[in-house]
């Protein structure tokens, strides 16, 4: 693997222009001062209670995410590459998405296998032909982007269900700024606090076309002990709309209501936590206690807005993803700004002759896996690990992509040995409207705590920064 | 607002003011067994603390002997007792949790700090008088530092008279369990009247609803045990006393029902509850029989918690 890119010390230790302040700074900062920061913003991330649940693991239910205090920055001349490629990509999911529900060209082009799509099972059959509000299915997307060098930055994952990690964004720099005014005042940092004001509007634009006054909005969590929930409620409270569960709405006649101390109240537009598969016991798991009976007919008669749409899976899948490139120029006839992994689908033979070959050397993914479970990174795996793997792929190539081991980027990270690089992403939210395609600029960047590791997720132990993007 | 919300926020208030109501009952149970036998006779206190807490079966499921030792821990630290301090305070920080965006930033730090000390402080219980005394002071001050930050800090709509309702619902039933189980030291037999052990068994009530101070003011005389009952029950300038209990429940209700636009059942049961107080006389009350009396209160009290759940909180 090449040695990694570093954001501050560039390729040759020469220091990057966007990191020169951070760095006159830091050699005045005695590490000691740094240290104590770093204690005083753990006791306020404790305090506040940004917590966040590891499944299956009973000590600690909640647990913090470490917050690493060096920010990672990217100028104003990178941001606007990747605000442009981000806006790109999400148009493209956007008409995707109505292509594969409505007419299907892109079948038709054989541009993508039809079994991808129809043999998936995040691909919604009760979607078909079901018209959304101004066609727009992603209404927030986190997009995971990760960079190798000074030119190129890549997209990893498009998460276009329920992307979480937004709180962090917002709470990282409210922190950042208690913590540190000095260092604030020496950059020109592009707020992000205008988020939860852009979701708002983002929501209320996609009520559904009759509704007669100001929609109601509601953010539907699936409860206190879902592993994002101090988000939901974070959201909630910032955005001023009721944080529900499933218990709290009624279908009654096709339309939406929760239950209130007044009594029932119409809802019409929901920025749904809750996945597909949860959502409605009458049409989706018939054991979920946490849906509401009835929600996907009133979604489907048209009274009631879920944000994002029901089968936005098909999207991220992630050997759906190996056809963004070919997705981008179809329906926007354009290149795409941003560039894809390379990416083998062991669902077709040679691929999957030469991931089993290399799988040594490969990143394998499950299709449909999430939050850095179920991954085999094959630099980094015992020999033991690659069998097990092997036989997995063998039993089940349809359910596996591979990618090259990337050499992420890295940023100066508070250690116990002192700064040390430590590899990083980044992951900027995309909003989209009615009429427009919105994105704050910052996002939130992961970092591996542990040296060398490739694995940034939150619940395998990694921690967060701060996101900076310098207003020039 | 969500029902699901006011019943958290209902709740909330519930399990702090009962927290508070514990650490007091231990306080006053600790100075009074500190007292030579002479003082308090053979009673066991530890046993009658248990009563007030209304959890003296379930003790018995678990302990032998209700000594000090085995009362403290299945008060305060007990995990198998639903309404120990400690699973108020847990169940306090999850009501919280699930309604944090109806709390403000103090609220929520009190109970979040108070869950976090649980863990940290006081996660193996406390191995000395003077620890335990400090985890008392400890519980004392979370529940005024929730009270004194909801009355400072909260906007005054229903989210906070909902919570209101929760604490002064739990206010009163714990006040008329304190004299249900001590109307026997109240209404002694004749012999006992006016003996050591009754003076240290009364301030012992006063202490656990902290009302000995406030008794010397309303009444400027020495211990006596209707006027500590009339003290509990029928004085409207003493917090904890019933009455003073019901004026708040009327009045937050009344607020709710206003803001509502619409009365209800509840309204009409709180203000019947209410005028039943106002009329009554202590003479009345000891004649007809304390215990009844109270009896009747618990009963009538618990009513107006399923009859507001029914009406705002399902």
């Amino acid at each position: 693997m090449a040695v990694a890119f570093d954001e501050m010390n560039g390729p040759g230790g020469d220091l990057r222009p966007a990191y020169q302040e951070l760095s006159r700074w830091l050699s005045e900062t005695p590490p000691d001062a740094l240290e104590y920061r770093r204690q005083e913003a753990e006791l306020l991330f404790r305090r506040i209670g940004i917590t966040f649940a590891v499944y299956g693991d009973s000590e600690a239910q909640e647990r913090l995410i470490p917050f690493d205090v060096i920010p990672r920055i990217i100028s104003a001349k990178e941001w606007t590459l990747l605000e442009n490629g981000l806006k790109q990509r999400v148009r493209a999911l956007n008409m995707f998405l109505r292509d594969i529900y409505h007419g299907r060209d892109i079948l038709r082009a054989n541009l993508i296998p039809d079994d991808l799509i129809f043999q998936n099972p995040v691909f919604r059959p009760e979607m078909n032909c079901q018209d959304v509000p101004h066609d727009v299915y992603v209404h927030i997307a986190g997009i995971d982007i990760v960079r190798v060098d000074s030119e190129n930055f890549f997209v990893l994952e498009d998460n276009a269900r329920t992307p979480s990690g937004v709180s962090y964004m917002l709470e990282n720099r409210e922190i950042m700024m208690r913590l540190f005014p000095d260092l604030f005042a020496r950059h020109r940092v592009a707020p992000v606090e205008k988020y939860p004001d852009e979701l708002l509007s983002a929501l209320r634009s996609v009520a559904p076309l009759h509704t007669s006054s100001e929609p109601t909005v509601a953010l539907m969590t699936p409860g206190v002990y879902n592993s994002a929930y101090y988000e939901h409620s974070f959201l909630a409270d910032k955005l001023g709309v009721e944080l529900v569960e499933g218990r709290d709405l009624i279908v009654k006649n096709d339309e939406v209501f929760m239950r209130t101390t007044e009594g029932l109240k119409r809802v019409d537009v929901i920025y749904r936590r809750v996945d597909d598969d949860f959502l409605d016991p009458l049409t989706f798991r018939p054991d979920s206690a946490l849906g509401v009976p009835g929600l996907m007919s009133a979604y489907m008669a048209g009274n009631v807005t879920l944000a994002n749409a029901v089968g936005t899976g098909i999207a991220d899948d992630k050997a759906v993803y190996s056809y963004m490139p070919e997705i981008v120029k179809f329906y926007l006839g354009e290149e795409p700004i941003l560039k894809n992994v390379p990416t083998w689908r062991c669902r077709e033979p040679a691929d999957l002759a030469y991931v089993l070959d290399h799988l040594g050397e490969l990143v394998v993914k499950e299709v449909h896996g999430s939050g850095g479970y179920g991954m085999l990174i094959g630099p980094a795996a015992t020999k033991a690990t690659i069998a097990a793997f092997r036989d997995k792929l063998k039993r089940e190539p349809e359910g596996f992509i591979a990618q090259p081991t990337l050499a992420l980027s890295t940023c100066p990270t508070c250690t116990a040995k002192g700064l040390a690089p430590r590899h990083v992403d980044l992951r900027p939210f995309v909003l989209t409207g009615s009429r427009q395609v919105t994105v704050v600029p910052g996002g939130l960047t992961r970092v591996a705590l542990q040296e060398g590791s490739l694995v940034v997720n939150s619940s395998q132990g990694g921690g967060t920064k701060d996101t900076w993007i310098l207003d020039e | 607002m969500l029902s699901r919300t006011a019943e958290n926020l209902y709740w909330l208030a519930r399990y702090v003011e009962r927290a508070e109501y514990l650490a007091r009952t231990i306080e006053a149970t600790l100075r009074v067994t500190a007292l030579p036998n002479t003082y308090i006779g053979q009673t066991n206190e530890w046993d009658s603390a248990l009563l007030t807490a209304g959890v003296s079966a379930s003790f018995y499921s678990h302990y032998d002997e209700a000594n000090e030792k085995n009362v403290v821990e299945y008060l305060a630290f007990s995990t198998a007792n639903p309404s120990s301090i400690r699973n108020c305070i847990e169940n306090a920080r999850l009501n919280s949790r699930s309604v944090r965006t109806a709390l403000t930033s103090e609220m929520w730090d009190t109970i979040n700090s108070a869950w976090i000390d649980l863990q940290e402080v006081w996660g193996k219980g406390t191995k000395s008088r003077e620890e335990l005394a400090k985890f008392l002071r400890f519980v004392l001050e979370t529940s005024l530092r929730f009270d004194g930050s909801a009355y400072r800090t909260m906007l005054r709509n229903d989210a906070y008279w909902f919570s209101r309702l929760g604490l002064h619902l739990e206010r009163a039933d714990n006040t008329a369990r304190i004299l249900d189980v001590k109307y026997h030291v109240l209404l002694p037999e004749e012999e006992h009247v006016g003996g050591p052990l009754d003076y240290y068994q009364w301030t012992s009530i006063l202490r656990s609803v902290s009302a000995l101070t406030a008794y010397h003011w309303v009444y400027r005389e020495t211990l006596k045990p209707w006027l500590i009952a009339d003290l509990l029950i029928l004085n409207d300038s003493l917090p904890r006393s019933m009455s003073s209990c019901y004026g708040n429940l009327v009045r937050n209700l009344d607020q709710i029902g206003v803001a509502y636009g619409r009365q209800g059942a509840a309204q009409r049961h709180a203000r019947g509850v209410r005028n039943r107080l106002e009329h009554s006389q202590m003479d009345d009350i000891f004649q007809r029989g304390l215990h009844e009396f109270i009896q009747e209160f618990i009963a009538d009290n618990a009513r107006l918690g399923e009859i507001i759940s029914k009406q705002y909180l399902i």
